[in-house]
């Protein structure tokens, strides 16, 4: 293998190990071997054997491939140049610059047509004809936003849509198909754009640079309090997966575990097969305990994201607890139940919960110690010897009472109580935050993140 | 002991293709790599993607043989690797005459007549050319990981009464996984890794006609494009390939020609499974 092959592969795959995958020594040999049995002019051969040596979580996926595209891009320099090195005369044609009018109408063009490969050549041309900027004097560089903002292809929606649908009945199935279709492909030319920008963005600063400060971290590994929509999104596609994981590993626990009394029946007829000795004894599982769930959580807006994606997890985790209960509060509380019905949509249950219980009393702002109050009072049989209290909120309580008091007497009554703060743990106590008023009274656990809600379940899930 | 089956890349397409599995380069690519390197494949992805067909399809493809072994909870190496058939040894016992020394039958009864061969010893000791898939690793305890690792990374089993076989053709090894539990890394390390997603549309839509040969292109490419509505919904369970060719051969059973909003409505219990997904799909496509 040449020399400067082997760096190339040597610096790209350090790139991977500084975005967080973890590269052994025996899978570099092993892409090193692959690319000896693969032919390497062929991009996307290439960029599957590297998948295959070395990405081995799905997760990473993204990151993979933003950083495969910026270590082996598929062109280098000026696509102008290279429509015309391709076309091979050099003649003027598709490379030269346009006004973004005539831009707009070759984009709803393509989208209608969705051709991957003619929408990449595109995504070439339009960063090199609106992308560039000054950014001090004599200084360029390149934007994503120029771009999009000056082609706006969101606003393409509507036309690309009569269309698509070519006199079809609007606001049915196969407008919301259509438009799925084209969500689609703007994405996808986005995404494109993106990449072409990254690419001559390594071309001018080099791509150590660029690989660095473009990956994004994981969806798992955003934090609640900042993740966007998109992560919010993609965060409640993995709840199910995420449940059914715990659920596994549990299972798997509890049968390693010790086991209970013997078991006659399984026992003599293992016998049976070293001719009546019982060689191997053979136990009952033990009866697993399973607890009483309750969850008390703030839904004002600031925490929102994080209550969502806390109670979902409690309901797709059902099958773990006796019964689970749900209150929820912002200033005032209110039982929550109800919404989740087994089977039920909890996507839907969240929404009907947010407008219809009542969760505001006075102002709409978080009120921990009214709310507190509230909820030992209404539902004083709730919480018992055999529940565990789980307290979702940021403890931001606007200066007011706090309910410390009845809290204590709730933590005591319970059997084990843990509140969960997705704050940052250093700046618990700062301004209005009242975790002072509750600290040593119940065990408060930073939960930032997804990972940091996993560790917590398996950590408190009966053993 | 390396032989591989294939000489391309494009070999590899063109003949998954006769087998009737439509690979994308990728796809193709991994496949070409496990066969030339030699190593395990570990197919990971949503159900109903194909992964059990990507390798039984290897297996038609090659003329290789196919030996399965199903993981679930509980398997253990006697049910994976090999086991003593005690009933026969005891028959053997108790057969023998008063004269047969100890040696003998010592030696007789840890004899190749006694051992019973399961999965994994059947596919190391196959001189053909042999497809070994290891279904649902992900259901298995931890232990058998364990196991794997041995026989996975040496091809070679010890049994401490006959020495230690090794295998004198290595076989094409599959292991798939639905992701219920994360694979231990060493696993892991030892495989070549593929994740099987939904197809883009181009594919699927070949998919579902290579498959469905009856159902017209117009109302094949309507059924991909619904599909992939319905997969940008937050399902519980989103429809994969199954369930699109499923779809495809109840709507050709039906005669339908259209997809429209009453087809949708009627048929929707092909494609989802969960009653709150129903209710879900029918308000966000508006099919009321």
């Amino acid at each position: 293998m040449a020399g400067g092959l082997l760096d190339r592969e040597i610096a790209f795959l350090d790139a991977l190990r500084t975005a967080g995958l973890t590269v052994s020594l025996a899978e570099v040999l092993d892409a090193t071997r692959a690319m000896g049995a693969i032919d390497l002019l062929d991009r996307e051969a290439l960029r599957a054997a590297y998948a295959a040596c070395v990405l081995k979580r799905p997760a990473h996926r993204t990151t993979f491939d933003m950083l495969f595209d910026l270590w082996f891009p598929a062109v280098t320099g000026d696509p102008t140049q290279i429509e015309a090195d391709l076309a091979g005369d050099g003649e003027p044609g598709e490379g030269e610059p346009l006004e973004p009018e005539a831009y707009r109408d070759a984009l709803r063009d393509l989208l209608l047509d969705g051709d991957e490969e003619a929408m990449r050549r595109f995504a070439r041309q339009v960063v090199q004809g609106l992308g560039r900027a000054d950014t001090a004097p004599g200084r360029q560089s390149w934007f994503s936003y120029r771009v999009l903002r000056q082609l706006s292809p969101e606003t393409l929606m509507a036309s690309l849509l009569g269309a698509m649908l070519q006199g079809q009945d609007r606001g049915g199935l196969a407008e919301k198909v259509a438009r799925q279709t084209i969500q689609e492909r703007i994405k996808q030319f986005q995404e494109m754009v993106e990449a072409e920008v990254r690419r001559r963005l390594a071309e001018d600063r080099g791509t150590e640079q660029i690989s660095k400060t473009a990956v994004q971290p994981l969806a798992e590994q955003v934090d609640f309090l900042r993740a966007s929509r998109n992560d919010m999104a993609e965060l409640r596609r993995q709840v199910f997966p995420l449940a059914r994981r715990l659920a596994t590993r549990l299972t798997a626990r509890r049968r390693l575990g010790k086991t209970g009394k013997l078991d006659f029946r399984r026992t003599v007829r293992a016998s049976l097969a070293t001719g009546g000795v019982p060689l191997v004894t053979h136990h009952k599982p033990h009866k697993p305990h399973k607890p009483e769930l309750v969850v008390l959580c703030d839904v004002s807006g600031s925490v929102a994201g994080f209550a969502h994606f806390t109670l979902m997890l409690a309901y797709a985790l059902r099958e773990q607890f006796t019964k689970v209960r749900a209150f929820a509060f912002i200033d005032t509380c209110d039982e929550v139940t109800d919404y989740f019905t087994p089977g039920g949509d909890v996507a839907d249950a969240l929404a009907r919960m947010s407008s219809e219980a009542k969760l505001v009393w006075f102002d709409g702002h978080s009120d921990y110690g009214h709310s507190i109050e509230k909820f030992a009072e209404d539902y004083p049989e709730a919480v018992g010897p055999r529940t565990s209290l789980l307290i979702l909120g940021d403890a931001r309580n606007n200066y007011r009472a706090t309910g410390a008091q009845t809290l204590k007497q709730l933590v005591q009554r319970s059997r084990h109580a843990y509140w969960l703060n997705p704050e940052p743990s250093a700046y618990w106590g700062s301004g209005d935050s009242a975790t002072g008023a509750y600290e040593g009274l119940i065990e408060m656990v930073e939960v930032r993140n997804a990972v940091q809600l996993e560790d917590f379940v398996q950590r408190i899930l009966p053993q | 002991m390396l032989q591989p089956q294939f000489a391309t890349v494009d070999d590899v397409q063109t003949r998954l293709g006769a087998a009737g599995y439509l690979a994308d380069h990728a796809i193709a690519t991994t496949v070409f790599l496990a066969d030339r390197l030699g190593k395990p494949l570990l197919i990971e992805g949503p159900a109903g993607v194909g992964k059990t067909e990507l390798a039984k399809s290897v297996s038609t493809a090659t003329g290789s043989e196919l030996i399965r072994l199903q993981c679930y909870e509980g398997l253990d190496e006697a049910r994976a690797l090999y086991e003593w058939n005690y009933k026969k040894q005891l028959l053997r016992i108790q057969a023998s005459k008063d004269d047969d020394s100890w040696h003998d039958i010592h030696d007789d009864v840890f004899a190749e007549e006694f051992l019973m061969s399961r999965p994994l010893l059947t596919a190391i000791r196959n001189p053909n050319p042999t497809v070994l898939l290891i279904d649902e690793t992900d259901k298995a305890d931890v232990e058998v990981e364990g196991l794997l690792l041995e026989v996975l990374s040496d091809f070679q089993v010890t049994i401490p009464e006959l020495g230690t076989i090794e295998a004198t053709r290595r076989p094409l090894v599959f292991l798939t996984s639905n992701a219920t539990r994360e694979l231990s890394e060493a696993l892991k390390r030892r495989c070549l890794y593929l994740h099987l997603d939904y197809p883009d549309a181009a594919r699927e839509k070949a998919i579902v006609l290579s498959r469905v040969p009856e159902v017209a292109e117009q109302l094949a490419d309507q059924l991909v494009r619904t599909v992939r509505a319905l997969r940008a919904l937050e399902l519980k369970k989103s429809p994969s390939i199954a369930e699109s060719i499923d779809w495809a051969r109840t709507l050709v059973a039906l005669g339908l020609d259209t997809l429209d909003e009453e087809a949708v409505k009627s048929t929707l219990g092909v494609v989802l499974k969960h009653a709150s997904d129903h209710e879900r799909a029918a308000t966000q496509l508006k099919l009321n």
